[in-house]
């Protein structure tokens, strides 16, 4: 055995539990116990039906007090069960908890053995493993560490805009930053929502509203996180506030500046419609954008290209509000917790040239068509071809970069719907031919089933297959100028060509193309595909693998809306249930470096999968930061100096442990 | 050891990592799996801990054979624990076969929580193993080296 | 002091090196002379075995051994000198860990004698002679020492008081250890001499070269390729063992270019320096998938003993057992 350290008188108390006849059955007790009695340190060995129990618990508790032992080992069931117990035993009479080993005869011995005998030996070698060990231990205390109790959400989509309510009204402070001009998401940009068709920005626009007017929400828009610092509790997050060149505490969305920019009409594709209208260089999003503020785009405008713009706009604000000095700003906030909500983008479909789009100006997108069919979109709500016809028959593709391996394996969840919705609404406007293409229809929800159906009643032609090719080349007079769809019906089992003016691709959800960079930013982990992978995907659906950060909404995969929030919510509750905790406790198993012992070699500190390990410049050794140190012993096994250590787990209890355990 | 009717019953040292491997174990106890009572388990909390010094230890003190189980890649509770346990294993088994020990005497094995009956058949195979390969004292680095190896 | 304290000095299974160490004191060895008289010092004086038997026990105040023990003569020489002797120290990688020679623990005794005396491409033995303990050649008997199976490191022949590391130590170390040796406090057994309680990056020039993390791609070999010059040869790939070798020798390697091979060996509380090296080599290996990871070993650390075991070997956990009566 290897040598103690110098720690007094070491005095270890041997309990060995019968679990009725769950391990006396096959263990013969008499003889662990006659043998744990024998072992060195051990000054009491004892046995009894349940350990667990009470009395079995005072066994030990009176023990510690009359034979002020120091040192307690329990042989029992497996420490995921009652480690816990044993430990606040020990506690209860004044022992440290730490100072306590479990050795698994249950689980690991009794069930698992046939011969009676094999398991008395297997028996005896865990509890000696078990008693060499515990001589090793040492007093620990759980450290404590304060939560700040503001929260930071990335993201101003529903998502975020609905985790960021629900804090508010719990009264916790909420820096909301969003990277466009205003939040609102993908949302906004949508005309009605299924499967009750109300309007989105109906039920939006409130929400955004009180966004803006809440005391405990402040927001930051066109505005990025640039650095995350810290850990669970006690993040300082960076921001990038973008230069806007309108302040807008000033600007009261008048539009005048507009009015009165040198360009006479807009130019630059809109963002917000999709580039289906042009913009000029200074804009607001949309209507009723929050904050409802004009902002200039550097990259278009005169000013910022050649400096020798009239500056017409400026002259045009009254307020004051135009500011072309206007610099990024850094601003640098504290909180306890963050929620992840940054959405996802659609595929992009000219991935797939056979369907034509940005060949054929007829082919769009399902977010164009959500622009061209809303109200406040480029056409005022008008279904119009890029040539102003209204179309007369339409084909709506289902799966565009969904469910398909040469492109994204997964269902986008939401396409089957929102083509349905678009179907509804483009033959209630248009009363065109209407025509679906898809796999499969995929509607479970409430009261999606029941919207398919309206939808078949409504006189929608549903056509089953995948579709071949979108082409403009027409073999029969009536496929003249038309775009046709070419697909094979699998429910008639013939390929059809179904001609017709205007083809909208259903593309799917994939995620942002710098989710990988949030990922780092935050050290979170990504799914292979890209979605931010949660805790576990039934038991923790918000949590990730790091304390502290949430995630919310179709970061995490793709959703739809009522699931969005309700995931927004959730993550919103996990916050606060985090921040309302007010102080953490961190376990005990942390690694530390030892100073005396540590020559600054480097080895650890890139291993560290919680970055919980750095470099001190001064003193030129590693520093593990034990807040953020979630206790793997990773760089403990890899310090070539033995520097690194972990307790629970030092090297001499390990080493004591396993020549006890190869009795 | 060498018992009395001289059947040779190897001693199996298997470092179990808290969250899969060692979890599949309780779970194969649950579900009453019996296996060979030959191994013993220790527990770290992540494969990762496993020192190789600890392979050498416990080959010293009386281990024929080791068995080092963890998470399934991408599945660590600590993100990534399990690769780094992967490169040490794989030098590791080199050095240990220019040393002259069978590099079969160590194995690693990935084993989730919900893998009771992997780990039955993982234990019973390598105890088969190790029985076939006989005592590590019948290995080269052993006999050149008059290594005692603790009965 | 009235009278000079006695000194040995002597050599066991060793290239000679350790040697030529302390004749590099150079002015410093004056220091050693004016306070010491050697009685034992084969390769600089003549002194013979009897000699140092008719000494009493404990008369030498120090002993140096350097080299390890293979032989016969060397046990007994060792448990001699051990007896004589108040202080005794092993000097140098080999009597410390067992050094270069402790590689041949992976060989018989046949295996080494048979390559040397027959299979070995430049031997010329036709009489197929290979040496005995006892033989008769003419009218003469002979007795030459025994070759034993294992090589071994001092300590697992005798006692050891103090350790003084290097391959061969450098001449700061012999100073400082020789400087501890006649302070007027002695240092506790089982210490190491006059090197560093850190690892060699501590003192090593080019350790702020490092990025904050260390990860390695693709291990090279020295003979192959030529290192950046002032750049962490970890870093570019050579499998320096700087990080798990005791520092002392003020990277004398390291600033040749010739990455560290850990003739310092561990530092206290490491169990086992090879088993140490191969965790933390493998550890910052830059690639989660087995194969390519196996790739990386085998092409960058092909012949992984030799580089985490160059010097210590015998003293590996496995091996680390006490000599047994006649060695082998």
């Amino acid at each position: 055995m290897n040598k103690i350290r110098g720690d007094g008188e070491i005095r270890v108390g041997v309990y060995v539990c019968h679990c009725g006849t769950n391990i006396a059955g096959r263990v013969n007790i008499k003889e662990v116990v006659e043998f744990a009695s024998k072992l060195p340190y051990v000054v009491v060995a004892r046995e009894y039906k349940y350990m667990c129990s009470d009395p079995g618990q005072e066994l030990i508790k009176n023990d510690i007090k009359e034979l002020k032992l120091n040192r307690i080992v329990v042989a029992s069931c497996s420490p995921h069960l009652h480690e816990h117990t044993f430990r606040k035993a020990c506690e209860d009479a004044g022992l440290n908890p730490f100072n306590f080993q479990m050795a698994n005869i249950r689980e690991h011995v009794s069930w698992v053995t046939k011969d009676s005998k094999e398991a008395t030996e297997k028996a005896k070698a865990m509890v000696r493993a078990a008693v060499y060990r515990v001589v090793f231990h040492e007093s620990l205390e759980r450290k404590s560490q304060e939560i700040h109790p503001d929260v930071l959400v990335i993201g101003g989509g529903i998502a975020g805009i609905s985790a960021s309510l629900v804090l508010a009204d719990a009264g916790k402070k909420v820096y909301l930053v969003e990277r466009e001009p205003s939040i609102g998401g993908h949302m906004a940009k949508f005309d009605k929502t299924f499967p009750t068709l109300d309007c989105a920005s109906c039920i939006l626009t409130p929400k955004m509203t009180q966004v803006k007017d809440h005391p405990n929400i402040e927001l930051f828009t066109y505005s990025e996180v640039e650095e995350v610092d810290g850990y669970v509790g006690n993040f300082t997050v960076k921001i990038r506030k973008r230069a806007r060149y309108v302040d807008i505490e000033k600007c009261v969305g008048c539009y005048e500046c507009i009015e009165a920019c040198v360009y006479k009409e807009g130019k630059f594709p809109d963002e917000f419609n999709e580039g289906l209208s042009k913009r000029k260089p200074i804009y607001i999003p949309f209507p009723q954008a929050v904050p409802l503020a004009a902002v200039i785009d550097p990259a278009t405008c005169i000013q910022f290209l050649s400096g020798k713009c009239k500056r017409t706009c400026q002259q045009a604000c009254e307020r004051g509000a135009i500011d072309f000095n206007m610099r990024d700003e850094i601003v640098e906030v504290k909180v306890g917790a963050i929620i992840v909500a940054t959405g996802f983008k659609t595929f992009d479909p000219s991935r797939i040239p056979q369907y034509g789009y940005d060949r054929y100006p007829n082919v769009y997108t399902a977010l164009e068509v959500e622009r061209l069919v809303n109200s406040s979109g480029p056409t005022g709500g008008e279904i119009i071809l890029r040539d102003g016809r209204r179309p007369q028959s339409v084909g709506i593709i289902h799966c565009v970069g969904s469910r398909d391996k040469n492109y994204n394996i997964w269902c986008s969840r939401v396409c089957c719907m929102y083509s349905l919705k678009l179907a509804h609404l483009i033959k209630e406007r248009t009363n065109a031919e209407v025509y679906c293409f898809y796999i499969d229809m995929r509607t479970p929800g409430k009261g999606y089933e029941e919207f398919y159906h309206k939808l078949m009643e409504e006189g929608v032609h549903f056509i089953r297959g995948k579709v071949a090719e979108v082409t403009d080349w027409a073999v029969t007079p009536e496929e003249e100028g038309k775009l046709i769809i070419r697909v094979e019906d699998t429910l008639i089992g013939v390929v059809r060509r179904i001609p017709v003016d205007m083809v909208v691709l259903a593309v799917g959800l994939e995620p942002r193309t710098d989710a990988d960079e949030i990922r780092r930013l935050l050290n979170i982990s990504c799914s292979k595909e890209g979605w931010f992978l949660e805790r576990h995907p039934k038991l923790a659906p918000v949590a990730t693998f790091t304390d502290g950060i949430f995630i919310a909404g179709a970061c995490q995969g793709p959703k739809d809306i009522p699931d969005t929030v309700a995931q927004a919510e959730a993550a919103a509750a996990q916050a606060l249930a985090l921040i309302d905790r007010k102080r953490i406790e961190l376990e005990p198993n942390t690694a530390w470096i030892d100073e005396e012992k540590c020559s600054g070699c480097h080895i650890c500190i890139g291993l560290c999968p919680y970055s919980a390990i750095s470099y001190n410049e001064e003193k030129k050794i590693a520093v593990i930061n034990e807040a953020l140190c979630k206790g793997c012993g990773v760089c403990v096994a890899a310090c070539p100096s033995k520097a690194a250590q972990q307790r629970l787990f030092l090297d001499e209890q390990l080493y004591a442990e396993i020549e006890g355990a190869l009795l | 050891m060498n018992n009395n009717n001289n059947k040779f019953e190897p001693k199996i040292l298997g470092i179990f990592c808290n969250w899969c491997t060692y979890l599949a174990a309780d779970l194969a106890g649950v579900s009453r799996m019996d296996y060979p009572a030959n191994i013993r388990i220790v527990r770290t909390m992540c494969s990762g801990r496993v020192d190789p010094q600890f392979i050498f230890w416990g080959f010293k003190n009386g281990a024929d054979g080791i068995l080092i189980g963890g998470c399934h890649p991408g599945d660590c509770h600590y993100i990534e624990g399990n690769y780094k346990t992967l490169r040490r294993y794989l030098l590791l088994k080199r050095v240990l076969k220019e040393i002259g020990i069978n590099e079969k005497r160590l194995r690693l094995e990935w084993i989730s929580a919900s893998e009771g009956e992997k780990l039955q058949r993982v234990v019973r195979e390598f105890t088969e193993e190790i029985r076939s390969l006989g005592p590590i004292t019948e290995d080269r680095a052993f006999k050149l080296n008059l290594i005692e190896h603790k009965k | 002091m009235a009278e000079k304290s006695k000194v040995a000095f002597y050599w066991c299974a060793s290239c000679g090196g350790c040697e030529e160490a302390m004749v590099d004191l150079a002015e410093d060895i004056l220091q050693v002379v004016e306070k010491a008289e050697f009685v034992l010092w084969p390769v600089a004086m003549d002194f013979k075995r009897e000699d140092v038997e008719n000494l009493k026990d404990e008369e030498i105040l120090v002993t140096f051994i350097n080299g390890a023990v293979r032989t016969s003569e060397q046990e007994e020489m060792v448990r001699l000198l051990r007896k004589k002797s108040k202080i005794l120290i092993a000097f140098g990688a080999c009597a410390y860990t067992g050094g270069v020679p402790g590689l041949a623990n992976c060989y018989s005794r046949e295996e080494i004698l048979n390559f040397y005396y027959k299979s070995g491409d430049t031997v010329f033995n036709p009489e197929d002679k290979k040496p005995t303990p006892h033989f008769i050649e003419g009218n003469f008997a002979f007795e030459i020492p025994e070759f034993y199976g294992r090589v071994y490191a001092v300590d697992q022949v005798v006692d050891v008081d103090y350790y003084i590391p290097g391959c061969a130590p450098t001449r700061k170390v012999v100073k400082n250890a020789i400087d501890a040796l006649f302070s007027s406090q002695l240092p506790q057994k089982g210490s190491i001499l006059g090197a560093s309680s850190k690892s060699l990056c501590n003192e090593c020039p080019l350790n702020e070269t490092k990025p904050e993390k260390i990860y390695v791609k693709k291990f090279k070999r020295v003979d192959k390729t030529q290192p950046e010059p002032d750049k962490c040869l970890l870093i570019q790939g050579y499998p320096c063992l700087g990080p798990v070798t005791r520092g002392g020798c003020e990277a004398l390697c390291v600033k040749a270019n010739y990455p560290c091979t850990g003739c310092f060996g561990p530092l206290d509380d490491v169990k086992d320096y090879g088993a140490k090296a191969v965790s933390f080599l493998a550890s910052i290996i830059d690639s989660n998938d087995e194969k390519e990871i196996e790739k990386i070993i085998d092409e960058g650390l092909s012949n992984p003993l030799a580089i985490v075991y160059r010097y210590s070997l015998p003293k590996s956990l496995i091996f680390d057992t006490k000599i047994k009566k006649n060695g082998g």
